[in-house]
């Protein structure tokens, strides 16, 4: 074990790799706290979507959210760093190929974490919700979508973890995260051992980190649960 | 948009022997590293719900490093920092013999089985306590309980989330790729690189892996409808990807 190349590669590993400030338009976090929140967002759309009574809506939402869950997410970053440059014209930075590959493969993962949380608001809150004289679209939005995001809650932060370990794929289409980096000081030191040693320590820290602060919060959140 | 559409490639040349390749390495990988986690999964989901304190911190230790870290940090490091520890006829003896085959083999399979531990410690945590304490009590040893009522039980429960987790593993091989493995979708990169025809190369490989996932998936159910313990269902697994 020679820990002298994480000492002397720690400033590119982490502020470069994890975070992504630097040379390179890269970092763990700098792509993955954005495609959370960008996938969230589209989720949102997608689980109402496929909880919708239209089934002109209903059906493509499924389709959309059977089909990025069955296909690997490698293929989805390939699809997206050709099929860019073909509708634009031309070619967009790793940071933008990447992170929409994850906004929109994600969103069919998190479309299901926000129709769970719909679907666990218990039914008499949509009937007392209709009988005040709210509409079907006011009762979403002031009675049944602030519950249903109390209980996503732990299930958005462990798709969060998901997410950021998944990012580590980005590194296939040369996007510099920390996996990227670490192949880097790889070329140049050679010492894999250490050098994935390390980074695998680092993401075992967030992930599980994360992972407990998920649990608590399910505890508190309900608490005859667990 | 200007691109051409040409789906002729995929039956022309080579493509589709590569095509043919990718998707058998794929299910080759695939299920030697699916034993490799059932076996895992199994002994150390057992093992985290035994009252026996140090097998259940092992275990433990083991899921939880395994599982936070990502799949394509444990391929390059199966691949490229294990194989310098070993004995020089080993390493050599592998490096003559697909090395990222094993590599990718040990990644997917340890990787995979940590996350089938979870699954099958909900399943065996959905088991009422009493049957354990009933099994027990007419003599069976704490060994015997686990071989011939809970696993049998637990395994019965869990057919769904592991479903999930299997198409999971599958869908995960194509991380092989990155050390080199000559997977489905490494063949279809292959595909592209000497036709430039990306469209159709990707399409062949998704549609491939769309009709493998809900092949698995509906042959799943059926084994589902035909095993499933009545009024049982197993909680709390893990929904990642």
């Amino acid at each position: 074990m020679e820990l002298h190349v994480i000492a002397d590669n720690f400033a590119f590993l982490i502020l470069q790799g994890f975070f992504g400030f630097g040379s390179f338009a890269g970092g763990t976090l700098r792509l993955a706290a954005p495609a959370i929140v960008f996938g969230f967002i589209l989720g949102i759309f997608i689980g109402l979507g496929r909880l919708a009574r239209s089934r002109w809506i209903s059906v493509p939402m499924t389709i959309y959210v059977e089909f990025f869950r069955g296909v690997p997410l490698v293929m989805v970053i390939f699809w997206f760093w050709f099929i860019i440059p073909v509708l634009l014209g031309k070619s967009l930075p790793e940071y933008s190929v990447a992170l929409t590959a994850f906004v929109v493969f994600e969103a069919a993962y998190l479309g299901e974490i926000v129709r769970a949380g719909i679907q666990s608001v218990p039914r008499g809150q949509v009937e007392a919700a209709t009988a005040t004289g709210l509409t079907r679209a006011q009762a979403m939005r002031h009675v049944i979508l602030p519950q249903a995001f109390r209980n996503m809650i732990p299930a958005l932060v462990t798709q969060f973890i998901v997410l950021l370990k998944d990012t580590s794929l980005a590194s296939i289409i040369g996007y510099v995260d920390l996996t990227k980096a670490a192949q880097i000081v790889n070329n140049r030191e050679i010492r894999p051992f250490e050098l994935y040693l390390f980074i695998a320590v680092v993401y075992w820290a967030c992930s599980y980190g994360m992972s407990r602060y998920a649990r608590a919060l399910e505890r508190r959140l309900n608490p005859q649960a667990a | 948009m200007s691109y051409t559409f040409n789906w002729s490639i995929l039956w022309t040349g080579q493509s589709g022997g590569w095509l043919l390749q990718g998707l058998f390495t794929t299910i080759e990988i695939s299920i030697l590293a699916w034993w490799i986690a059932v076996v895992l999964g199994i002994g150390s989901g057992a093992m985290r719900t035994v009252p026996v304190v140090p097998l259940r911190w092992a275990a433990a230790a083991y899921v939880e490093f395994f599982r936070n870290v990502p799949l394509l940090v444990w391929m390059f490091f199966w691949y490229f920092a294990v194989p310098p520890l070993l004995p020089d006829a080993v390493r050599e003896w592998l490096f003559d013999h697909g090395a990222e085959f094993w590599a990718a083999l040990c990644a997917l399979g340890v990787y995979h089985g940590a996350r089938f531990s979870e699954v099958i410690r909900a399943g065996i945590q959905a088991i009422p306590k009493t049957q354990f304490e009933a099994a027990v009590s007419t003599g069976l040893t704490v060994t015997q309980a686990y071989r011939l009522i809970i696993l049998p039980i637990a395994l019965r429960l869990i057919i769904p989330p592991a479903t999930n987790e299997s198409l999971n593993l599958l869908k995960n091989s194509s991380v092989a790729l990155t050390i080199g493995v000559a997977e489905l979708t490494f063949q279809t990169r292959q595909i592209e690189t000497y036709t430039a025809k990306a469209f159709e190369a990707l399409a062949s490989g998704t549609v491939i892996y769309l009709l493998l996932c809900l092949t698995i998936a509906a042959l799943m159910a059926q084994v589902e409808r035909r095993y499933a313990i009545p009024g049982m269902i197993a909680q709390g697994a893990v929904g990642e990807n």
